[in-house]
This record gives C-alpha cells, structure tokens and sequence, in this order.
C-alpha cells in the first residue's frame, strides 16, 4: 500500500465491489489456517483525508456485502439501503461504508465453495469449520490492507451484532463507536435448535452428497430451500405472520390434498425457491455453525463484562425490537447490563414493532432517528465534522 | 419550561462531572447539564419514547429502570446519580437510594412531599386523595406507589446511614429555598424537596465548587 493511487483505487471498490487478495494465511480459532484466503467487499461513499470516517457494516447470516447502492448482478437495492446511503442514517455522503463478505460465506469470501489450493478442487466439508471470531480476524485484515487503523463506527444487525460484539471484545482499539442491533451474546438451545432443523434439512437431501455436491455438477436444492423455510419463520414474529396472512387460502376453498392451500404455505415456498438461487448449502452449514459456537461470555471466564473490559472507551449503541423471539430483548438487557458493568457508555432501547427479527431491515422510523442520533454524536465527539 | 428541580440540580453539579440521570424521561436535564455544565452524561429511562428521543438527541441513555439495572453499574462510576421525581415510582425506594450512593458519590434526589400543609387539608377535610402542583395526577392514574413526607424520607436517610449536604423546598415557579428537613415545620411547609445525599463517612469530594450553604441560594 505504498503507492497512493493505488491504495485509493483499492481501497473504494465502489458497489460493484472489488476482491482482496490477502497476503498473510488467516489463522482460525480451531487451530486450522487457510491460505490464499480472499475477501469480497463493496464500499460506499469516501474515505477521508484523515482515514477517520469509515465504517464497517457486518452483515447477516443469510446476506452479502452489497449493503447499500446496487446490487451489481441483480440491479435490486442493497439488503440496508434503509439504513445505509446518501442522507440515511449510516449517511454514505459523510462516512466512508465498507461491507464485506463473511468468512465461509458464498459471496466470493474464501468458504466450502471456494477452490482448495492444496487440491486444486472445491474445499466442500474440507473446509475448517470457522467462529464469529475468525470472521472478525479476517474483517481486520481487510482493514489493515486497506490501510484503516481506527473505524469510526462497527455496525451490525443479527449475525453481524454478533460480529460487533466480537469486535468490541477482540479489537477494541480500532473501534470508536459500535452498534448492535437485534443480536445476543450467544447462541441460547432454541437458536441451535433451530439452525439443527436447517442443517440436516440440507444434509438430508440426497443431493448434498457429503457436501461433495458442487464437484458432482447437482445442487441440494430442496434440502436448503426446507432449512430456509424453518428460519424465516424466526424471523417473523407470530403478529406478522397473522396480519399478513392469516387464514387466507391460495385459492377457493380446499384442495384435499398437500398443495400450498394456505397463502403462508406458498409464501414460505416461494422463500425457500428463491433462496436456493442465491445462497450456498455447504455456507449455510459453516455459518450456522459458526453462530452456535458464538459464546461471548464463556470466551472470557464466563463474564460477559470481562469481554468488554478493554471496551470502556467505545460508545455503543444496542437496539432490540419488541417482537424478535430469536434473539430477544432480554439477550439484549444482558449485552448492556456487561457493558454497564464493564463502565462502557452504552445506550439501548427496545424498538415497539410487530414485524418481528426482520424489523431491522425494514422502514423502522424511531429505530433510523435513535440510530442517527447516535451517529451523529458519535461523530460530534470523534470530530467528523 | 424548565422544572424548577431542573434548575436547582444544574446549579448544583460539579462542571464537567461523571452524571447519570434515573428517569431520565426525553433528556431535557441530560441536555441541559451537558450544555451548561459539560457533564459527561448517561441517562436511564424506562419508557421507550423516552430513551428514542434521547437517542435522537445524542444522548447515552440506556432502556432500563432503576429497581433493575443500577445492580449492574460498578461502585462510584459516577459523581453525581440524579433521580429527580422519579422515587416514588419505583418498587423499592430503599434499596434504590442505597444503590445510587453505591454507583455515585452524590446522589441528587427531588421528591413531592406527601406532608404538605395542602395535601394534609385535602386528605382531613376533602377526604380525598391530594391533587396538588407537586401531585398532579389523580389517584387512578398516578405512576406514584410510595409517597413519602419529607419527615419519611429525611428518617431513611438515617436508616441507611446517607447524610443530607443540603436540602431546598421548591415551589411551582419560585427560585429554591434552602431549609433543614429536619424541622418539624417544614414538613408543612415544603411543596417538593431537593436533597443533595452523600454516604455517611464516605468522604465525598467537596460539590458545586463553593460553601455548602450556597448551593441552593
């Protein structure tokens, strides 16, 4: 990164979105390391002069680093335009936006897709399985390629909550502010549960093949689409599924039969088809498990504050929606109650909303106020004009 | 319009103090303390309107309420923990005003005062629950489930070995009154009261940069 041009033609890969080749092996919590690892991540806005404006927007489980602008393949909105973009509350004319793929994703991060160097064939179940931990050591090394010491702000909803909580835990120093929303500091039975549900879904479809699916030229398509369904279903809350649907059939009267005769049974098909279009089966497993493995607490002598000892200085900001029933408020409460003890400045509040989990992605007013408020305080005292 | 406990409570606090407001409500004493006196300030708040416009105003102030979560705050994190209107509210006055000396240096407690010579006559001659300034609500809607007098408080101070540094009477729209809760006709007099509370032989730092005695002048 010593020539300025091109450290600035990297560094603003811009929404299409640019791939970082690393230099130094990644190595993993399990002992395990994967060389020629690659990081896929978009940009948003300008880094300035000072390189001070910059944050990192961690996404969630089932997405990619097209958080904002347009998706380059699919010319649809970023998963967060909500919240990310020109005069948004994460406002890309004054920070500088970086999104990248997760660690085992299938976004074009290194994961069970991608080729093993040692084998010249795709990684498949070879592939280590990797932590929130790991997925955050390889956030950073896309940071210190891009040459950014310090963020100005960690951002994530859900699975990417869990990534800034880890982030506080394990870099604490290169980040001035943080926001969680709708996440916990670990995974509780229910969420492993269900996630087990999803993952032997898809190996129990006789397409999966041991994960050696994509070497055998087939697809585990109706594994992954079933795990899909069992998920989205957390994501709602039981308010939103009735309001939306009800009882309401597909068509008149009864089939007497399996057919989708109910709306939310064609609505469910329809989300788990069209997951499958865009989303790895082999990366759901390594995912999922990297969230049951996520135990913040019991990484740090099983106290939570101790986690965020070394974290008093940053501010943070933690969100839960009144309705989420998979990481409900009170693994929230418990995230603040840490940060309080740990003497961190920490505001939180419980969004009302009955749209459940997703609520974060969706049109959530007091959450996009409270958040910009937050932002632009944190911003006021770190000197971002 | 700013409370008249407001203006007491800001005069009161150290420049540039650690502050945490219990009950924060919008953030309308966060703000002003920060503006007036640079106070670093956290603020909790029970209802969720509350802390969203806090949050709106880049205020740290954390969804919660004070039976349950200043057990997770560690001793003395704050020089000042303010709880202004807001006791007879809560669920356990006593163990609240023990966890505020434990969390801060000062505590800063404003309450109405339930032996006011007008809340006496409604009860005795009316046979009704009081609607005063201090009491504005009707018993049916009233958030207040522990109502003191100045006499109940002032004795579980003693109780909790708390010692009074100072102590004003407010009144709707009339500058504070420095008084001594301790006598017997102020307990008549007092519409609401202002109490500054330090632990008893907690060494607190000296406050509000001057005499005792002027602190509430």
């Amino acid at each position: 990164m010593s020539d300025g041009e091109t450290a600035g033609d990297i560094l603003e890969a811009g929404a299409e979105g640019a791939v970082l080749a690393s230099p130094a092996p990644l190595r993993l919590e399990s002992g395990a390391v994967i060389d020629g690892l690659e990081i896929a991540y978009c940009t948003y806005g300008r880094l300035n002069a000072e390189r001070s404006n910059a944050v990192l927007v961690c996404h969630p489980l089932t997405l990619d680093q097209h958080a904002s602008g347009r998706h380059p393949k699919t010319g649809k909105a970023g998963w967060w335009s909500q919240v990310a973009g020109p005069g948004r509350p994460l406002d890309t004319d004054r920070y500088f936006v970086i999104c990248a793929n997760v660690l085992s994703g299938c976004g074009g991060t290194t994961g069970p897709g991608s080729i093993d160097p040692a084998t010249g064939e795709p990684y498949g179940m070879k592939f280590p399985v990797v932590t929130v931990a790991d997925m955050v050591r390889a956030q950073a090394l896309l940071l210190d390629a891009l040459g950014i010491e310090r963020l100005f702000a960690v951002v994530g909803g859900s699975m990417g909550g869990m990534q800034v909580l880890q982030w506080a835990a394990d870099y604490p120093e290169r980040m001035f502010s943080a926001v969680c929303i709708g996440a916990a500091p670990r995974h509780s039975a229910q969420n492993i549960a269900f996630h087990e549900v999803g993952r032997q879904a898809i190996m129990a479809d006789p397409y999966w093949r041991g994960g050696d699916y994509a070497r055998q030229g087939v697809r585990p398509e109706k594994g992954l689409a079933v795990a899909r369904m069992a998920a989205h279903i957390t994501y709602l809350s039981e308010a939103a599924l009735q309001r939306k649907f009800g009882r309401e059939l597909q068509r008149d009267g009864l089939s007497w039969g399996f057919d989708a005769d109910f709306q939310v049974e064609s609505y469910l098909r329809h989300q788990g088809a069209a997951f499958v279009d865009r989303f790895d089966a082999n990366s759901y497993l390594y995912i999922t498990r990297a969230l049951d493995y996520f135990d913040l607490a019991a990484a740090h002598g099983g106290s939570l504050a101790e986690a965020f000892r070394r974290a008093r200085d940053v501010r943070f900001g933690v969100f839960s929606f009144s309705s989420d029933w998979l990481y409900p408020t009170p693994e929230s409460r418990q995230i603040v109650r840490a940060l309080n003890a740990a003497g961190a400045r920490a505001s939180f509040v419980e969004i009302e909303t009955d749209k459940g989990h997703d609520a974060f992605f969706l049109d959530e007013p007091v959450l996009h106020a409270a958040l910009a408020g937050f932002l632009a305080s944190a911003a006021q005292a770190r000197g971002l004009a | 319009m700013t409370r008249e406990d407001f203006r007491e409570i800001v005069r009161l606090v150290r420049p540039g103090s650690r502050v945490l407001d219990v009950g924060c409500g919008e953030g309308d004493l966060l703000e002003l303390l920060a503006r007036e006196k640079g106070v670093d300030g956290r603020g909790l708040e029970i209802s969720p309107e509350g802390v969203s416009a806090c949050m709106a105003r880049g205020l740290a102030v954390a969804q919660g309420d004070a039976d349950d979560d200043l057990d997770y705050f560690p001793a003395r994190a704050f020089d000042y923990a303010v709880l202004s209107q807001t006791l007879p509210q809560v669920r356990q006055p006593r163990h609240v005003l023990a966890e505020l000396l434990r969390i801060a240096e000062h505590a800063i407690v404003s309450l109405p005062n339930f032996g006011h010579w007008r809340v006496r006559f409604d009860l005795l001659a009316g046979g009704r629950m009081p609607v005063t300034h201090a009491l504005p609500t009707p018993w049916w809607a009233t958030g207040n489930i522990h109502l003191c007098t100045v006499r109940d408080f002032t004795e579980l101070c003693d109780d909790l070995a708390l010692r009074i540094e100072a102590c004003a009477a407010l009144a709707n729209g009339k500058p504070a009154r420095p008084m001594d809760p301790k006598h017997p006709l102020e307990n008549w007099r007092a519409e609401s009261a202002l109490f500054l509370l330090s632990r008893e032989g907690g060494g607190g730092a000296p406050v509000g940069g001057g005499e005792k005695t002027d602190l509430f002048g």
